[in-house]
């Protein structure tokens, strides 16, 4: 199996995906990210045209198929007290959350 | 037989006819549940007792109330002499993948365990408007990621009804299990490498994956969000004719809903195959298996009890009038899974970047003072493995020093596979099929456990369902008997985008010529 997540790259993506692993959960999740590189390798080696176009979508949308934009006018939302019950913290119709971190800069800023 | 046992069409028939009151059919559906299904799955369930092996769990949340109210209105409308709509009285679940108001929708997942839904999805909306029972939430991979239900973090999960030591398959396993033990007629799950069909295959029902479009997504909690379909099972064709005309059709609240001429899946059933080509391909006789030391990979042949059946079906059609065409070459569908772990992994590491414990769902307990630290707790705790996996995955392979090397060149492959489907369809192309004829799975159910844990070989468990799901064509799966071990095993049918009539036709030619057989009389173990 190649080594191509290191445990340094792991981290840095743990980081990035905002996620907290143990130990354990972290030594499996890099084995099998790991494992599964391995299978995706296989598209390296596969020749590709050089016309060929990213394909986001297997269907084509046509003018006919996709639907009208719809009017660019204010609608109001459907049932805004039941989505806000289901906010884990609330006051006064705000949402409550802890403080954005923050970090003393060393050195004042240039004006 | 039993109310539970008779097909959507018959039971909406007998209901009209004022045979059977919905909350006749209501109360057969609930005590074939409480008869086999055991325990819900639940968040904190703990050991899984001998009782629980031998029980089917599908469901995670049961609306009784909901549903009773539901079918006493239906009867109040007869009553009336008003139109109770085309499904009046089937019962139906739903994967707990859709936001049903009011209702517990979880995902499967610790992360929405505590979430009521404010508002329906669509295609459930468009189920209750046709006068269908949502008898509840049924079980599922978590977020749908998985093939055989056992991610779920709700146990017990579900067990396959013909040999409850063995998968459902997945993701949606609940759906797939309470169709083919009687608990309802009809389910709507989703497809995203095979999420439907699988399940299906494994489990002896119906699954169709619509052409992606055809259903609306609104009300889906995304996965890949160019590759979900939602979509019927039920146990026989017409009934998945039935109800994929009362879920399809555009929606203004998904743009990628195409907008189509109405369609009437049930209009030309009955047609038959005569002069329809029906393709067989090489390449859905093979199985790709990565090594696990090297990751190369083999190409081995399907075994062979799978490869007869579809043989036996391809023989039976061209019996009834079908031209069979050999050798049609689908040579990048081999792709599929090494595209799909690349392009779903991307698309759900975006699509589950909106779980944060902010506005809904779980929040982590512990009192922190620091938003991003709330953040990594509350996704730390409430995924389980496989999304905190696919989220992983994700963002490797859409970094910006690697994607040009895995994302971009997975888009391009997702090129290759579609034009296979295109040529091999084209009616002015070599081979002009109006359908191909492949297995749905490379094995049947297997057992509990026994891949579990192992990523990749579990996701080779759709190596012959995702290339649908890359190129947007429709296919379905149908039940086409058991293997040795009493396993049912499905053949799929995948044909031009939005050509479902044409499969449903195909479909419903092999279910009346094989509607003797004695494989047909079999009922699941569970029932016995």
């Amino acid at each position: 199996m190649t080594e191509k997540i290191s445990i340094e790259t792991f981290d840095h993506l743990v980081e990035l995906a905002a996620l907290a692993l143990s130990e354990d959960e972290a030594a499996y999740l890099r084995r099998e990210l790991n494992h599964q590189l391995d299978a995706v390798n296989e598209l390296a080696a596969i020749p590709l045209d050089e016309d060929l176009p990213l394909t986001a979508h297997g269907i084509s949308y046509t003018a006919a198929t996709s639907p009208a934009m719809r009017k660019d006018e204010w609608l109001p939302g459907e049932n805004p007290e039941a989505i806000i019950a289901q906010v884990p913290q609330t006051d006064a119709g705000f949402i409550i959350v802890p403080d954005i971190p923050h970090t003393d800069l060393d050195e004042p800023h240039a004006a | 037989m039993q109310l539970n046992d008779l097909s959507a069409h018959e039971l909406t028939q007998k209901l009209r006819q004022r045979e059977v009151s919905a909350v006749e059919i209501l109360n057969a559906s609930l005590k074939r549940i409480h008869a086999v299904d055991g325990r819900p799955g639940s968040l904190d369930a703990g050991d899984i007792t001998p009782q629980d092996e031998q029980t089917l769990h599908a469901f995670i949340t049961l609306t009784e109330d909901r549903a009773r109210q539901q079918a006493e209105a239906v009867d109040h409308k007869l009553a009336q002499g008003e139109d109770p709509g085309p499904l009046a009285g089937v019962p139906f679940t739903v994967k707990d993948i859709y936001c049903v108001q009011g209702t517990s929708s979880t995902a499967a997942s610790k992360i929405l365990a505590n979430f009521t839904a404010p508002y329906t999805a669509t295609p459930v909306a468009r189920m209750e408007a046709a006068g269908a029972i949502m008898l509840g939430k049924v079980n599922l991979d978590e977020f749908a990621y998985g093939s055989s239900t056992e991610s779920s973090a709700f146990q017990p999960a579900s067990r396959n009804p013909w040999d409850t030591s063995r998968v459902p398959g997945g993701s949606s396993g609940g759906s797939a299990v309470s169709v083919a033990a009687g608990e309802a007629a009809l389910s709507i799950g989703t497809d995203t490498a095979g999420s439907i069909r699988q399940p299906a295959a494994f489990c002896g029902t119906v699954g169709l994956k619509p052409t992606y479009g055809r259903v609306s997504r609104y009300g889906l909690i995304a996965f890949g969000s160019s590759l979900d379909c939602p979509g019927p099972i039920a146990r026989n064709i017409t009934d998945t004719a039935m109800m994929l005309n009362v879920i399809s059709g555009p929606d203004h609240r998904d743009n990628t809903a195409a907008v189509l001429p109405p369609e009437n899946f049930l209009e030309k059933l009955e047609a038959g195959v005569k002069g329809m080509r029906i393709g067989l391909s090489p390449d859905y006789f093979q199985i790709s298996i990565p090594d696990p030391q090297t990751g190369e990979y083999h190409l081995q042949a399907l075994p062979q009890e799978m490869e007869a059946r579809v043989r036996q079906t391809a023989a039976l059609l061209e019996s009834l009038g079908a031209v069979i065409v050999d050798d049609v070459p689908m040579p990048n569908s081999r792709y599929g899974v090494s595209v799909y772990f690349v392009i779903s992994r991307v698309e759900a590491a975006s699509n589950l970047n909106r779980f944060d414990g902010v506005k809904y769902g779980y929040r982590t307990p512990g009192k922190l003072n620091d938003l991003d630290k709330m953040y990594r707790a509350s996704r730390g705790e409430g995924f389980g493995l496989q999304p905190k996996l696919r989220i992983l995955m994700g963002m490797y392979v859409s970094a910006a020093q690697f994607s040009a090397q895995y994302y971009q060149r997975a888009l391009k492959v997702r090129a290759m596979i579609r034009r296979d489907f295109e040529q091999a369809f084209d009616k002015s192309g070599k081979y002009q099929v109006d359908a191909l004829l492949t297995p749905t799975t490379p094995t049947t159910a297997f057992p509990i456990g026994d891949v579990y844990g192992d990523s990749v070989l579990m996701q080779y468990a759709d190596q012959f369902t995702v290339p649908a799901n890359h190129a947007g064509v429709p296919a379905i799966s149908i039940p086409a008997g058991f293997d040795a071990h009493g396993l049912p095993i499905g053949v799929q049918l995948l044909g031009p985008d939005f050509s479902e009539a044409s499969l449903l036709r195909i479909g419903r030619a092999y279910e009346i010529a094989t509607a003797e057989e004695a494989w047909r009389q079999v009922k699941p173990q569970v029932l016995h």
